[in-house]
């Protein structure tokens, strides 16, 4: 097992590689760094040059790429614009754990995005709880109860909840539990921001605030799962091998949930274990209806300000936990399944 | 099919009628679906409403800011009431539908040249072909499409000046759309073709076709396509919904279609600031957006299963 692991990762170098190149050349394509940052103020042409230099950017895209993989503080840079390279650079490159300062900012990229994760995975974790328990009920029971009302009225709202774009379902969300039960003095829920700025940051406070971003985030990946769990399910519900285990005696409860689920849930793990790593990104557009401080937001701002080595950092963590993601999901086959094997 | 399976279907036929072909089998089979035939009913009624409504509203009604009547709600005069620079929703809900669906439909057909192409270069080349093209659908597959669109949206942004067809001015952005959405979406469909490929090319009559010196741009497109029709099919037509879904997101973040031309995503663009006051702004195009979706969806689940009689649903 470790030496597959250990492939799979040699593997998965490239797959990094080509990651870093391609949104590297993308992302310097995408505008001027410096054109949004004196605010409206414009920046002088001395001083344009100046921050060029500093940042590295009179330098061409390749030794760019180069700086930003393995740093520059073997080499001597020109600072001055006296044509002689006279400093020492700074920059450790990614691959020594420097992952670069936001330009914006000037802060380091590790410092935003610490500072946004935790946020996000807040958000996102609590709904992939949501997701994964509800579709599971739904998906179950639609599945037992198979060409019922319950069953044809499930899968007709699955393809509703399916097709909804998430800002509509968040509008509606907020028209309805906020703007609406707050009109007829009904309690209502918040619709931005994480917590109440006059009451603080309490645990009350946070998840009276993720009620409606996490539930329009939900209805989406629930309808699509509770599809995908259901069919699953009448995979193997009508196997031999569940006859024999209700045949043995054995009691509904354990021959849905450890033989049938079982069974069942390798789909399902898949489907889970390509979803997880893009929660790290946060939900770009839900984050920003609810006004959210994720990770979504800190990518939006940085694309918007052409902020490179924050766009970086934020897809290289995403990569890289694809990446680690689909390891885990392939290890967990062999847990569900014993006759998956690897080595 | 060849036509030994239709002899041998015939002789096993009971009744004495013709043998069916696998598209009369499909369609029979497609038409008992009844949510394929309710997205269909649909999708043809959104069809009539974009192309009807527009002999009724002309174009330049859609665009027409009359600042006397900014953010009316529903009535006689308008409808669907009116945005923040006066101009009629229910109009610009005409129009805007017409660019939202051709966006989808040419997004997809980018989308389609693209994975078909790259699919079956690298199915039934196989190699160091393969390996590389492979490589880079896995990339583009790690990398979150939404976050791809906004890049590429960005860059591309105001690179295409506004053009004129049939008489219509159009905003260049719609291009740019139409060529981002397809290039951040061919890679399921390249994994598909890829492995059906990979499959047919060992069949016998790719062989025959080989030692007949068939050359094999014929042999990939003319033999090994048809037979690989029916996922592309599907893949196609769901295909036309998530293209539709990432116009209205981009567009909802203000990257997207730039006024003054109308789509369902960017008339959503603005409204957010009108969530409590002025929600006829984002009910309807939103609205629009997801009957269109819902009954493409509907379509394509409808084709999955006439297409491929082994689901079961």
């Amino acid at each position: 097992m470790t030496r597959y692991i250990m492939r799979r990762l040699l593997q998965a170098i490239p797959l990094l590689v080509l990651v870093s190149l391609i949104v590297f050349v993308l992302a310097n394509a995408m505008g001027d760094p410096l054109a949004s940052f004196g605010g409206r103020r414009r920046i002088r042409s001395s001083d344009r040059e100046r921050l060029t230099r500093q940042l590295g950017l009179d330098k061409p895209i390749t030794v760019q790429y180069a700086v930003w993989l393995i740093g520059n503080d073997w080499m001597d840079i020109d600072l001055d614009g006296d044509g002689i390279a006279d400093s020492k650079g700074t920059r450790q490159g990614i691959l020594r754990g420097d992952w670069g300062k936001s330009f914006m900012e000037k802060r380091p990229v590790t410092d935003l995005i610490r500072e946004r994760l935790p946020n996000t995975l807040l958000l996102m974790v609590a709904s992939e709880i949501v997701i994964v328990v509800s579709s599971l009920v739904i998906g179950i029971y639609s599945a037992l109860k198979q060409y019922s009302f319950v069953d044809h009225l499930i899968t007709g709202l699955s393809f509703v909840g399916y097709s909804m774009p998430i800002f509509w379902t968040a509008l509606m969300m907020m028209y309805v539990f906020a703007v609406k039960l707050k009109q007829w003095g009904l309690p209502y829920f918040p619709t931005v921001g994480k917590y109440d700025l006059s009451v603080g940051p309490t645990l009350a406070q946070i998840a009276w605030h993720m009620v409606l971003p996490v539930t329009s985030i939900s209805i989406i990946s629930v309808a699509g799962y509770t599809r995908f769990i259901r069919s699953s399910m009448l995979d193997v519900i009508h196997d031999d091998y569940i006859r024999t285990a209700r045949a043995k005696g054995l009691t509904e409860k354990m021959v849905l949930f450890r033989h049938a689920l079982k069974n069942a849930s390798l789909p399902l793990v898949t489907i889970v274990g390509l979803d997880l790593p893009l929660l790290l990104g946060g939900a770009v557009v839900t984050e920003s209806i609810f006004a959210w401080p994720g990770m979504g937001r800190l990518y939006w701002n940085a694309a918007q300000d052409t902020d490179v080595p924050v766009l970086m950092g934020i897809l290289m963590l995403i990569s890289g936990a694809v990446v680690v993601f689909q390891i885990i999901t392939d290890i967990t086959y062999t847990f569900l399944d014993p006759r998956i094997r690897y080595d | 099919m060849s036509a030994a399976s239709s002899l041998s279907l015939q002789d096993a036929s009971p009744t004495g009628r013709p043998p069916q072909s696998p598209i009369q089998l499909a369609w029979q089979r497609f038409r008992h679906h009844k949510m394929a035939m309710l997205g269909v009913g649909l999708l043809i009624t959104i069809l009539i409403y974009v192309t009807v409504g527009a002999w009724i509203f002309s174009e330049s009604d859609a665009n027409y800011n009359d600042l006397k009547a900014r953010l009316q709600s529903p009535s006689a005069a308008h409808p669907f009431g009116t945005d923040g620079t006066g101009r009629d929703i229910l109009a610009r809900t005409i129009y805007g539908g017409q660019i939202s669906i051709i966006i989808g439909l040419l997004a997809v057909l980018v989308s389609l040249t693209l994975g078909v192409l790259i699919g079956a270069i690298a199915g039934f080349y196989g190699g160091i072909v393969d390996s590389i093209l492979m490589r880079l659908t896995e990339t583009m597959f790690t990398i979150p499409q939404l976050f791809l669109l906004i890049l590429l949206g960005k860059m591309l942004s105001g690179k295409i000046p506004t053009f004129t067809l049939l008489g219509r001015s159009f905003s260049g952005s719609v291009i740019v759309i139409i060529g981002v959405i397809g290039a951040t979406s061919w890679m399921y469909l390249a994994r598909i073709v890829r492995a059906n490929y990979l499959a047919l090319k060992e069949r016998e009559y790719i062989t025959a076709a080989h030692c007949l010196g068939t050359p094999n741009g014929y042999i990939i497109f003319r033999h090994i396509l048809p037979n690989t029709i029916a996922p592309i099919v599907v893949s196609a037509t769901l295909g036309v919904a998530s293209a539709i879904l990432s116009e209205a997101y981009i567009s909802f973040l203000g990257l997207g279609v730039q006024a003054p031309t109308a789509t369902w995503g960017n008339m959503l663009n603005q409204a957010y600031h009108h969530l409590e006051t002025e929600p006829w702004m984002w009910f309807f195009p939103g609205t629009f957006i997801l009957l269109t979706v819902l009954a493409i969806n509907f379509l394509g689940d409808g084709l999955r299963d006439a297409l491929d009689p082994r689901t079961v649903t």
